[in-house]
């Protein structure tokens, strides 16, 4: 009897687990098919195609090379700004550290439109600026610098970085050389982690971005908002699957890397 | 290498003087321990001779004839071995050991050969492969050694470098690292808290209090000739007789001593090796406690004085818990103390 139950209570479960998945992967797989078949008002009997996607690379490719170009970018800078913010952080703890770290996390509590508002405010007038990439690039920076610092400050400040330095101090490394042949090398899980987790929020970024682009600099996401709205449904389609095939692989491993930074952390 | 400190002192930007002005000594070859309880100043002022701290305006730190005082530590060329060993974990044992001297430019056949070198010295070659995560603690230590000697230091520091290890492995390690550090012949420092640490490695021990050297001698001469209360109370656990002295003569509650000199305001202390039980010895006393420890056995005797005083006795037949008997200290063995201000 308690077997029966027991393998009843597991049907259940696999039940409500598969309906959960179909919930949430059919509409993806019927967009991607969408995309995939000639015409999707007559489904697929009207046979399969690649011509959407071509269409989409003719239509879209300056917006993917923008947003591939953005994200490395803004991997750049995150790493420039974010590698010495997080060392800086680790050395020095205390309360002035956990202020400046919960002050660089502010933009992730403040929502993405607001952020573009306050930079259109700001800079709005200095047109150069306004219309160049760059622009964007600053909202990228503001939007996933903390991501960059967080995950490479885990992983510093589970490790006795002081005495590590004094030790390679006291066998003659100089502070660059202590930083290059110590701090890098031991950070990397923080840093790969956070690189990944940079580039695949750079790339799929929109809130932020749909406010601060212009026509001329249209990201992947704006594209495809813009490929909804004024093309039809199968070329749309197409560029949901293009996107995906751009963006599952970084957060597979993204995944992965932050599993392996946390596992280290701890 | 000669190292002399002269006026060295150190107050932390709190407030905290973690050393009052120290002048040191410690002569080419020496082997030198600062022994002293937690929060003494041993270790500050070993960090202050590495140079991760900066002594005090007025302080002098001389290596040989160079003034260093304001000298960076990588430039101080000293060896230091971290009590929690600080060994790289991006490296490998050979690569750790091989820091220093790339540091140092060293062509890399160089650097090879003077790795190996080492390596053997501290019986790790089979390791040498290993990254430092796969090392037991032992292990790790001998690296953190081994590292430190490779570029050949003008001074080896060590900083509590056994503390990490359960106690079977630390007194085993304790007597491979006092033949170690002679096999290197070089001038070396250790900071311990541990009398037992301290008198197997060091030539000399400098035992600290308070954030100042108290004293300074061969282990032999501070378990024998102890200046303070503090030192042979910390040197070899001697205890305070707790009497009244007139003159030379000494009363407990137990009897009467004859002391070695006249020991108006001084405290009296003995070791309890020298607490003799035998038939006709001055004191009399109860026996309170009785332990057995292998070689001999320690006796607590009541009614001598008000706390217990303490005996050894290596005897076959140790006396039962209830008996009454006869103790002697001689003379010599009374140790004549400055009143330290707890005992006052």
């Amino acid at each position: 009897m308690a077997d029966m139950f027991k393998s009843k209570a597991k049907i259940l479960q696999l039940t409500v687990t598969l309906l959960a998945c179909a919930f949430l992967l059919v509409p993806t797989i019927l967009s991607v098919m969408a995309g995939l078949t000639v015409n999707y008002f007559k489904g697929i009997s009207s046979g399969l195609t690649l011509k959407w996607v071509f269409q989409v690379w003719e239509l879209y490719a300056d917006s993917i090379f923008l947003s591939i170009w953005l994200a490395l970018a803004c991997l750049v800078v995150t790493l420039i700004i974010g590698l010495p913010a997080a060392y800086g952080l680790a050395r020095h703890p205390g309360w002035l550290s956990r202020l400046l770290e919960e002050f660089i996390s502010l933009p992730l509590a403040v929502p993405g439109l607001a952020l573009a508002l306050a930079l259109l405010q700001l800079y709005g007038s200095m047109k150069g600026f306004r219309t160049s990439w760059t622009f964007i690039l600053v909202g990228h920076v503001l939007y996933t610098l903390p991501f960059m610092v967080r995950s490479i400050l885990a992983v510093l400040a589970s490790m006795d970085l002081k005495t590590l330095e004094e030790g390679a101090a006291s066998l003659g490394a100089s502070p660059f050389q202590r930083f290059r042949d110590i701090v890098v090398p031991n950070a990397m899980p923080g840093i790969l982690a956070g690189s990944l987790t940079v580039v695949t929020l750079s790339l799929g970024e929109f809130n932020l971005t749909w406010m601060l682009h212009t026509p001329y600099l249209k990201t992947l996401p704006v594209g495809l908002a813009d490929s909804y709205a004024s093309m039809r449904l199968e070329i749309a389609s197409a560029y949901t699957l293009v996107f995906f095939i751009i963006i599952v692989p970084l957060l597979m491993a993204m995944q992965w890397a932050s599993a392996r930074a946390q596992r280290i952390a701890q | 290498m000669t190292l002399s400190l002269t006026n060295t002192a150190k107050t932390f930007p709190d407030g905290t003087r973690a050393l009052l002005p120290t002048d040191l000594k410690v002569e080419q070859g020496e082997i030198v321990s600062l022994l002293g309880p937690s929060g003494c100043g041993k270790t500050t002022l070993l960090r202050i001779i590495a140079g991760l701290e900066t002594p005090n305006d007025g302080s002098e730190i001389w290596f040989d004839d160079d003034n260093v005082t304001s000298l960076s530590v990588e430039r101080r060329k000293v060896g230091m071995v971290f009590q929690s060993y600080a060994l790289f974990p991006n490296m490998s044992v050979r690569a750790n050991i091989g820091y220093g001297l790339k540091m140092q430019k060293l062509p890399a056949k160089e650097i090879e050969a003077r790795v190996t070198e080492v390596l053997e010295m501290c019986q790790l070659q089979e390791f040498s492969a290993r990254s430092i995560t796969a090392l037991s603690g032992g292990q790790r230590q001998r690296v953190a050694l081994a590292r430190a000697i490779a570029p050949r230091p003008r001074l080896l520091l060590l900083d509590e470098p056994l503390s990490a290890l359960d106690a079977a492995l630390r007194e085993a390690l304790r007597d491979e690292l006092a033949v170690l550090l002679r096999t290197f012949d070089i001038t070396a420092i250790f900071v311990t808290h541990d009398q037992d640490e301290a008198m197997a490695i060091a030539d000399r021990v400098a035992v600290m209090s308070g954030g100042l050297v108290v004293q300074s001698g061969t282990p032999e001469d501070l378990y024998r000739k102890p200046n303070s209360a503090f030192v042979a109370g910390f040197v070899g656990n001697a205890m305070r007789l707790e009497g009244r002295c007139e003159g030379a003569r000494f009363y407990l509650d137990g009897g009467t001593l004859t002391l070695p000199s006249d020991g108006s305001d001084r405290d009296v202390f003995v070791r309890a090796e020298d607490v003799a039980l035998q038939a006709g010895g001055s004191l009399e006393g109860r026996v309170e406690t009785v332990t057995f420890l292998g070689t001999h056995y320690r006796i607590g005797l009541s009614d001598i004085m008000p706390g217990l005083l303490t005996s050894t006795y290596a005897g076959q037949n140790a006396p039962r818990v209830g008996e009454t008997v006869r103790a002697e200290i001689k003379p010599e063995a009374l140790m004549l103390l400055p009143k330290s201000a707890q005992s006052a």
